[in-house]
């Protein structure tokens, strides 16, 4: 396990950034926050004996995911944004929203028994999970693995139509 | 020392602070960034579920981390599908504010 004083430094530094993306008004600034928020959240997986999947977040979110929106950003050039007035009832209006689903959140965690107790010791490694995750994935979920492969071809070929431009 | 309890915190104030960008935000690529905060928040309980459950191997319970790949292979494609979305909307109306795309408001 990781010792807490890094658990704090990288849950603050995901969930401060996290907040970032939402109040920043420059698109870009929130797509880069949006790029550190996430590595810190591959540094919490990692923590949590969770190799694959923290490196996982590193390549497809922080990689691909992030360069396709700072590219569809730059592509449609987006500025606008500086002008608008914030309506301040309706922002009020939707962080106190969020502030409620929070408050029932954390009193549903306080009353989870479980939620007190540390992570129990590990009695074997975990530096081959690669080969663990593998093995469910192909001996249990191997019928979901190939709905999601579909789900993957058909998202391309939405994608290629979608972006298509009809002729006129 | 760290607790269950402390992850899942983080968690619900990451998935908080997601559904927060997704009221308050109204251009559209802020809003599916948002959405991207609250499937990760997701994915972090679960991971920290998956690491809590031990099993009689000593390892832990890979289900959770098997469903996680899952999801961050839907959210990749919701995205790509979602931009490209975007983007034949942008040329439609040459707008990715939400406020202006009010033609099935009632």
């Amino acid at each position: 396990m990781m010792s807490p004083f890094l658990f704090w430094f990288f849950a603050l530094m995901t969930l401060i950034f996290g907040a970032a993306v939402v109040i920043n008004r420059n698109p870009v600034a929130s797509a880069l926050s949006l790029v550190v928020s996430f590595l810190g959240l591959s540094a919490l997986f990692m923590s949590l004996n969770a190799y694959f999947v923290g490196i996982i977040q590193v390549l497809v979110y922080a990689g691909a995911v992030m360069v396709l929106f700072l590219f569809i950003i730059m592509l449609l050039n987006l500025q606008a944004e500086e002008q608008r007035r914030i309506n301040t009832l309706a922002s009020a209006g939707g962080i106190g929203v969020a502030i409620i689903l929070l408050i029932q959140i954390a009193v549903t965690i306080g009353r989870f028994e479980a939620a007190r107790q540390t992570f129990p010791p590990l009695s074997a490694s975990t530096t081959d999970d690669v080969r663990n995750i593998g093995a469910a994935l192909f001996r249990n979920y191997n019928l979901p693995f190939q709905i999601v492969g579909v789900l993957v071809l058909v998202a391309t070929v939405g994608v290629v139509l979608l972006s298509k431009r009809e002729p006129r | 020392m760290i607790t269950l309890g402390d992850y899942l915190l983080v968690s619900a104030i990451l998935f908080s602070i997601g559904f927060a960008g997704v009221m308050l935000r109204r251009n559209l690529i802020i809003i599916l960034m948002s959405l991207e905060l609250t499937l990760n928040a997701a994915n972090l309980s679960l991971v920290a579920f998956s690491r809590f459950r031990v099993d009689p191997s000593g390892l832990p319970n890979y289900n959770a981390q098997v469903f996680v790949f899952f999801i961050i292979t839907v959210a990749a494609a919701e995205v790509a599908v979602g931009l490209a979305i975007l983007v034949a909307l942008f040329r439609a109306r040459q707008t990715t504010d939400v406020k202006d795309i009010s033609s099935l408001k009632f």
